[in-house]
């Protein structure tokens, strides 16, 4: 038998049909949609950061991606919609470790979405890592992250550990302190709450290695409603610095108490709520000058335009630190699903922990499960806008010191 | 021992055995459930061990089941795991007959807000203790204990919890706070030590709400005292109690299951209406049926009973 055109003709149209049968059959048997659940804290003390910083996120990443017809799996050769499934942790980690259980035994979701906080995210980073879904924590602050990393590999510390900021910190005031734009005096106080604790902890460590003297370092109860004896203190003690890592109504009152009594110290830092919309709206030009964690680039179309987005859709802002990181986890989940082309969590977390993603606040590779210089770690309110001051990457702001005197 | 009791015995022997095998035929999240309704059943019942005899209303629950989970952050990784639970039930126990000392001698509701008042105070000497002496305000607990083992512990718990609970009330202290809870002056008239009785009832029914708090902390892997004395377990504890039946020991499951169900069922189909749908569902438990559940049937069965007598 001779092989003519019309033979080799048949042989490879069989082979075709031969290959793409199965492809066929694998687009009937593509999914209706892509489950992915979250159990978040919507009631309880933890319900107040999860509506600012996770929630709008997770809404307006779901939206996008369905708009665009669901995430692209090359598997299937279509795009398959989102499907949510979600629960109120109430705040509780006993609650959150069945929720995020249910989730995965009950509803069989194909993947993950964090809860919110610290000690929620760890409370569940047991199940997560037995199960093998990443999970992209991105409003946690632990300084035992890179431990946490190798233990679980599935996880991600998108904010990091608390010495980073400190660090990024301590540098800046080194720096003012030999242009004598500072003198070595610091007046600190912090909450006595985890987040308090574990900044002012490793500033304490920080500044007294960097030859600086805490003249005043005090501790004032969650709740505490009078901040006058402590702005006081902190004013006789002739610190040129201020440093306050307190909660947002401490963090609004402590500045409302700073401007009564117009104490102007060179260098002011107020802790969590400096970086959240109200703060501007508060305190107008009274802002200028504040420096906290978080910052937001100048320059960058895609965050203003995300902010815009954001707007539109919870009618607030979002905040100027953890929000923005959070929809670039966000969107760099949808890129690892898209390469790998298929709902395999293992080769997803494989592409998150060594893909290049491009998102909202540039791009982003990971190094140990953490991505590295990817974010402002300070920021300053500067002409209405809360800048990035530190770490020196491309687009830094000039941090404006001394402070603007108060205006009544 | 009669035959009949003899035939209820091995009747919940054998009920115990097949509750030991639910790990090997459920998934993690069923499990999961599993764990919350014994842990539950624990706290209920060792909360109607003291409440339920003496009427008093104690929402000290979280207060024992939170220093339970700090005994398990503070010792768990430096030794045995035996020896930590002992420890956490010595711990329970020392506290408890303190507490018990200086306050079972107040009733009605000054105890009640006195219990509600311990469980804050515990709450901040551990706050005030982590942040001005150790600096750091959560622990990590990394112990290796599967979830089974944490099921089985909490199965043991429960089954020394009503074996406990039945040898009190067949004791003479059992008659004694029987008394005591029908009226505190006669009780005392009559030549009973009210304070040793209560005191010593308190501490055991605490002990083991604090070995409970023990065993399931491995579960969260880091805690802090917001997590650790979670107010809202205390009066979960008592609802559900309440819901049982508080007369008869066996009363809470009766009360544990059915809520556990419910919350299940209300966190799933409507997240965003979870409290206000539970706060309905506590004010009808305690409209509806004052009694519990156990006094619903016990009622039915008495107006039975006496339906057949009269038609005889």
């Amino acid at each position: 038998m001779k092989f003519n055109g019309k033979v080799l003709l048949g042989v490879a149209a069989a082979a075709a049909l031969a290959f793409s049968a199965p492809m066929l059959s694998a687009q009937d048997a593509a999914p209706k949609s892509i489950k992915i659940g979250y159990a978040i804290s919507k009631t309880g003390p933890n319900a107040g950061g999860a509506n600012i910083t996770q929630i709008p996120n997770y809404m307006l990443w779901v939206q996008e991606v369905n708009a665009k017809g669901g995430l692209l799996l090359k598997q299937y050769g279509k795009r398959i919609p989102i499907e949510v499934v979600e629960y109120d942790d109430r705040s509780n980690s006993e609650e959150a470790v069945r929720a995020v259980e249910r989730l995965i035994e009950q509803d069989k979701v194909d993947l993950l979405l964090p809860p919110w906080g610290t000690g929620i995210n760890l409370a569940v980073g047991p199940t997560f890592n037995k199960h093998g879904y990443p999970q992209m924590t991105f409003s946690a602050v632990t300084d035992r992250a890179p431990e946490l990393a190798k233990r679980w590999p599935n996880s991600f510390w998108f904010l990091g550990t608390s010495k980073q900021y400190i660090d990024a910190l301590v540098e800046l005031m080194v720096k003012l302190r030999k242009e004598g734009k500072i003198n070595d005096q610091i007046a600190m106080v912090s909450v006595a709450d985890g987040f308090g604790i574990d900044l002012s902890k490793a500033a304490r460590a920080g500044f007294e290695a960097a030859g600086f003297k805490l003249v005043f370092d005090k501790s004032y109860p969650v709740g505490t409603q009078d901040m006058a004896p402590i702005v006081g203190e902190a004013e006789r003690s002739k610190a040129d610095t201020f440093i306050a890592f307190s909660y947002p109504p401490d963090t609004v009152a402590i500045v409302d108490q700073a401007r009564l009594t117009s104490y102007a110290p060179k260098v002011m830092f107020t802790g969590v709520g400096t970086f959240f919309p109200l703060f501007p709206q508060r305190f107008g030009d009274n802002a200028e000058g504040v420096i906290s964690l978080g910052g937001w680039s100048k320059d960058n179309k895609a965050t203003m335009e995300y902010r815009e987005k954001i707007r539109k859709l919870v009618n607030r802002d979002p905040d100027y630190w953890g929000s923005q990181i959070g929809y670039s986890s966000l969107q760099m989940l949808e890129q690892a699903i898209e390469r790998v082309g298929k709902i395999d969590r293992a080769a997803i977390i494989k592409e998150l922990q060594t893909g290049t993603f491009d998102t909202v606040i540039g791009k982003i590779k990971l190094e140990n499960n953490m991505p590295k210089d990817a974010f402002w770690l300070l920021g300053q309110w500067q002409d209405g806008l809360y800048v990035g001051v530190a770490p020196q990457r491309p687009g830094v702001a000039d941090l404006r010191v001394p402070k603007a005197p108060w205006k009544k | 021992m009669s035959a009949r009791s003899l035939a209820i015995l091995a009747a919940l022997a054998a009920g115990v055995v097949l509750l030991a095998f639910v790990p090997s035929f459920t998934n993690g999240y069923q499990l999961s459930l599993a764990i919350n309704i014994v842990s539950y059943t624990v706290l209920a019942t060792a909360w109607t061990l003291f409440s339920g005899p003496t009427r008093y209303v104690s929402l000290a629950t979280v207060a024992f089941f939170g220093i339970g989970a700090y005994t398990v952050a503070v010792l768990g990784e430096v030794m045995a795991w035996p020896l930590v639970l002992l420890i956490a039930f010595g711990i329970g126990f020392a506290l408890s007959l303190l507490v018990g000392l200086s306050t079972l001698r107040l009733s009605g509701v000054y105890f009640v807000i006195f219990t509600f008042g311990l469980a804050e105070l515990v709450r901040q000497l551990v706050t005030w203790y982590e942040v001005n002496i150790t600096r750091t305000l959560g622990r990590y607990i990394f112990i290796d204990v599967t979830h089974a083992q944490i099921y089985w512990q909490l199965l043991a718990l429960a089954v020394t919890v009503f074996i406990s609970g039945w040898l009190i009330q067949r004791s003479k202290l059992g008659l004694a706070l029987r008394v005591i809870g029908d009226d505190e002056a006669v009780a005392r008239h009559v030549g009973i030590n009210t304070t040793m009785a209560k005191v010593v009832l308190f501490a055991f029914s605490a002990s083991f709400m604090t070995l409970a708090g023990a065993i399931m902390a491995p579960r969260w892997t880091y805690i802090d005292p917001a997590i650790a004395f979670n107010p809202v377990v205390s009066f979960q504890v008592l609802i559900m109690a309440l819901l049982g039946g508080v007369h008869r020991l066996y009363g809470p499951i009766f009360g544990v299951i059915p809520l556990v169900m419910l919350f299940e069922i209300l966190l799933a189909k409507f997240p965003n209406h979870f409290s206000i749908l539970v706060g309905v569902a506590f004010l009808l438990i305690v409209y509806a049926i004052p009694r519990g559940i156990v006094g619903l049937i016990e009622g039915v069965q008495l107006s039975l009973r006496n339906a057949k007598g009269a038609g005889a």
